[in-house]
């Protein structure tokens, strides 16, 4: 037998069946899968709680809510949508397309690849649980913070803060395991040939993104042992009666916190990259410094976390500093869509799903950006801070930034990842009501933080009405618009029109030249870049 | 091609309209209420220049995108330029576009880092008056050092179809106009922020800190505002509310709570055999306005983050433990120590009510002697 044969034969032997197959597994596409499942219904959970938190801001008055479940739903809504939805949904692409991309057999680690899904599962019980143990009598309060977890607030809250603190745990068990993996397989499983710089945008994205997580989710699971601690041990790390500082933990928390929006935005912007290129038919434009706007984003949003804390006392000195480099960041940000918006220049464009995603992030996005300068600048900043217009800023920051570029990427993947092409008409419904009712939800917003209305309050007053009730109308079309994409997907998994290898014309790369869907195990011969 | 290029102009115009229109409604409430102060017009001049630079980077932005779908594509018979990366634009993009980017972020933050300073740097001046703002879950306390006056501002509870619905108090804080005012902020418990629009100021009040911000109000008036950090279950029930008066009328409010706080001391002093009746009266109007908002007017409590007094284990058990939770309060939980909050006839008004009221049956009367001994 040749060496190919023995190969061959221990692959055939290595495919599992039934519930062993998900549970034990060992394949990256299966564990990609339901990474993406896990998200899916993550998504679905936190638009629920968002969909209740805009109905009880439909009116003025207290209709649906108690104040603390209204709050413990604004915990839960970013929580399960940071760490629940956008994360495993990379996590998952990531798992399903670098191995393709950059023609390894499988992940580097996929004994670990295994644990660090079934990680999430647990967290998400967790979490449930801290939401739930309140309502049961002697459960203590409910998690009323907002996901920022500010002590002293933190540390007045029942035992569902330190389900919590478990919670946050696992997830970043789990976040950290999934990018040893990914570092591993780009620096060490690439197909002979394959150089850094001719490696796929998305891949790029993502080795940036792993680095990220590495560094500065022990930062987030120390500050939350540290709460831990104050919270069941007698120490005083964040209470000032003991001699401790409040504040200590917003630096931590935020030395996490800002990075973490480029682990959300970064793999989303590989994949915009990717779209834009093929449906315009072209190579992406400066490849070279989008690839070095990538990293510098990732080095500069290391750098500048405080400029979530402007109001709590800093030094003219400090805060000048965190100004100053918040604003540095426009930098490799304008540049990276000025690369994606001259791939389309002169380009031979077409309008599928994944495009008109691609394109309404470059717009959308552009415009969070924008707003994002405002914040940064302080004296303007002292107004925003923590009112609605700092809630239209990031929703506008990391709806197009994050999760519309994960909603391309299913558009763009689906046909290879099943097989079939999904529903190009339902698509572009899909498109056009998540659009149109995203931007009658958030727009108002700005105005209601101008006129003065502070975020994460349960109630408000009759001058901040008009603009709340659009606002709440446009999230159920947003919404529900979501019924849409499921519908989608789930005919999509069920057949439809076979799609072939290369699913789309003007697409380039590996993960094209396999059939659609890919074998089991794919790229058992390896391929070779010229 | 030429309904495309009107398609394109059509396009265009619009979004300039759009941005002009945001310049337009800034004049009618969809931009920040109106400045009082020195600062708040120069955050205000600020928030405009930033809002016209990336208004006219947006229009930009969109109409190179929007041409850009218009012209280049297939179903127009539009070629990709394959080389149009490796002309000399696409060679030199990468330091072009950093350059025209810093140009603006420069001229952004060069602007704001001359107000900043002014916003930042408290001002020497003499007369400075200082007011200690001290944030509780859910009232402001006011402190006006250099007056020995303390105010504390409650929400008062109103229909939701009010206008001042959750935006307005008991006791406002009363300010003189062309005085240039510290606020030292600092909290009894968790974070809040002390956030007033008009003022151009927020800044928090957080536990083991003192955080300073200024200001100078030149014209009267009421000025509303809110906590901005969340803070618990009644976050939308911290409002702050305003009123700059001039001069004269400030010192005569000045003496008007001198007078207040006399009488309520020389009462509290006095070493009268207080009834039941009287007490119960008294602690009545004491528990409504301290104990209401957590343990509810019914004393029914609001489960499970407030426990219900009616019916409570320690309110009908040991006069001891009753006392001592009420003078040093509960850790870690919203219960603060009434000790330093309240006087000894407050006090033991509000606990003899508590002992007493909704169905509580013990009986018993507390003299403000009582506190005293157990303390």
């Amino acid at each position: 037998m040749t060496n190919e044969a023995v190969l061959h034969s221990h692959i055939e032997h290595a495919k599992p069946t039934g519930w062993r197959r998900w549970v034990c597994s060992t394949n990256h596409k299966d564990i990609g899968t339901m990474y993406m499942i896990f998200a899916l219904i993550m998504l679905f959970l936190g638009g629920a709680s968002a969909l209740v938190i805009r109905a009880e801001l439909f009116m003025p008055g207290i209709q649906l809510t108690s104040p603390d479940l209204y709050n413990s739903l604004v915990t839960n809504h970013a929580l399960i949508m940071v760490f629940g939805a956008v994360m495993p949904a990379a996590a998952g692409m990531a798992n399903w397309m670098i191995p393709l991309m950059i023609g390894a057999q499988d992940m580097a680690l996929p004994r670990m690849n295994n644990l660090s899904f079934w990680f999430l599962p647990a967290a998400a019980i967790m979490l449930v649980l801290a939401f739930i143990v309140p309502f049961i009598p002697g459960g203590g309060t409910m998690v009323n913070t907002g996901w920022t977890l500010y002590p002293p607030l933190s540390l007045q809250v029942g035992m569902s803060m330190d389900f919590l603190i478990f919670t946050v745990h696992l997830l970043g068990i789990s976040s950290i395991l999934a990018s040893i993996n990914i570092i591993v397989t780009i620096l060490g499983n690439r197909a002979p040939g394959m150089t850094l710089m001719k490696m796929p945008i998305f891949v790029w994205s993502w080795l940036v993104t792993a680095f990220l997580l590495i560094l500065i989710m022990p930062i987030l699971a120390g500050a939350v042992t540290m709460l831990l601690f104050d919270r069941n041990f007698g120490t005083s790390f964040f209470n000032a009666a003991g001699g401790g500082d409040p504040v200590l933990f917003q630096h931590l928390f935020w030395f996490f916190g800002h990075p973490e929006v480029y682990v959300l935005l970064l793999p989303s912007m590989g994949i915009v990259g990717s779209i834009i290129a093929t449906f315009s038919r072209k190579p992406l434009f400066g490849y070279r410094s989008t690839v070095f706007s990538m990293m510098s984003i990732g080095l500069i949003g290391m750098l500048v976390w405080a400029h979530h804390q402007y109001t709590i006392g800093m030094s003219l000195g400090a805060v000048t500093y965190f100004m100053i480099g918040t604003i540095l960041i426009s930098i490799p940000v304008g540049l990276m869509i000025f690369n994606f918006i001259a791939t389309m220049w002169r380009g031979s464009m077409t309008f599928e799903t994944p495009m008109l995603f691609a394109i309404g992030i470059i717009l959308m996005f552009s415009f969070g950006g924008f707003t994002g300068v405002m914040v940064a600048v302080i004296p303007g900043d002292i107004q925003y801070h923590d009112s609605m217009f700092v809630v239209a800023h990031f929703h506008y920051a990391l709806i197009p930034g994050a999760l519309f570029g994960l909603l391309a990427g299913v558009f763009y993947w689906i046909p290879k990842w099943t097989g079939y092409m999904y529903d190009e008409k339902l698509g572009k419904l899909f498109f056009w009501t998540s659009i149109i009712g995203f931007n009658l939800t958030f727009f108002p917003q700005h105005f209601l933080g101008l006129a003065g209305m502070p975020r994460r309050i349960v109630d408000y007053n009759l001058i901040f009405t008009e603009f709340n009730v659009i606002s709440s109308i446009g999230s159920f079309i947003y919404g529900l618009s979501h019924l849409i994409f499921l519908y989608i997907i789930i005919k999509t998994i069920r057949g439809g029109k076979k799609a072939d290898g290369k699913v789309w014309e003007g697409a380039k790369g590996l993960e094209w030249e396999l059939s659609s869907p890919p074998e089991f195990h794919s790229w058992s011969k390896t391929p070779e870049i010229k | 091609m030429s309904s495309f290029i009107k398609l394109f102009f059509k396009i265009t115009t619009t979004l300039f309209l759009f941005v002009y229109c945001i310049n337009v409604f800034a004049e009618y409430g969809l931009n920040f209420p109106e400045p009082v102060t020195e600062n708040a017009r120069d955050i205000y001049d600020i928030h405009m220049n930033t809002v016209r630079i990336i208004s006219a980077l947006l229009v930009v932005v969109f109409s190179i995108v929007i041409y850009s779908i218009i012209f280049h594509r297939k179903s127009v018979g539009y070629k990709a330029d394959q080389e149009f990366h490796k002309g000399v634009f696409g060679r030199w993009a990468w330091v072009l576009v950093p350059v025209l980017v810093l140009g603006v972020d420069l001229g952004i933050a060069g602007k704001a880092e001359r107000v900043l300073e002014n916003l930042w740097l408290i001002p020497k001046d003499e007369n400075m008056m200082d007011v200690k703002v001290i944030g509780h879950q859910w009232w402001w306390e006011y402190e006006y050092i250099d007056h020995g006056v303390t105010v504390e501002s409650r929400y008062i509870p109103k229909e939701p179809s009010d206008d001042l619905y959750l935006r307005d108090v008991d006791n406002r804080l009363v300010l003189p106009i062309n005085t240039k005012v510290r606020f030292l902020h600092t909290s009894a418990d968790v974070i809040h922020s002390f956030w007033v629009p008009q003022l151009g100021m927020k800044k928090d009040a957080i536990a083991g800190y003192i955080t300073e911000t200024w200001a100078d109000i030149n014209k009267e008036g009421i000025y509303r505002g809110q906590c901005a950090e969340i803070c618990g279950a009644w976050h939308a029930r911290m409002p702050i509310v305003i009123e700059a008066v001039d001069q004269e009328k400030f010192s005569d409010w000045v003496a008007q709570q001198k007078n207040i706080m006399l009488a309520k001391a020389e009462e509290a002093s006095s070493d009268k055999e207080w009834s039941m009746d009287e007490l119960m009266e008294k602690g009545r109007s004491v528990y409504n306005k301290h104990c209401s908002a957590c343990h509810q007017l019914e004393g029914e409590g609001l489960n499970p983050v407030f426990p219900a007094l009616k019916g409570s284990k320690i309110v009908n058990g040991p006069l001891d433990e009753h006392i001592k939770i009420v003078l040093e309060g509960k850790v870690s939980t919203g219960m603060p120590a009434w000790n330093n909050l309240l006087n000894e006839l407050e006090l033991a008004a509000v606990i003899t009510y508590e002992r007493n009221a909704w169905g509580n049956d013990t009986g018993d009367i507390i003299q403000p002697s009582d506190v005293k001994t157990s303390d």
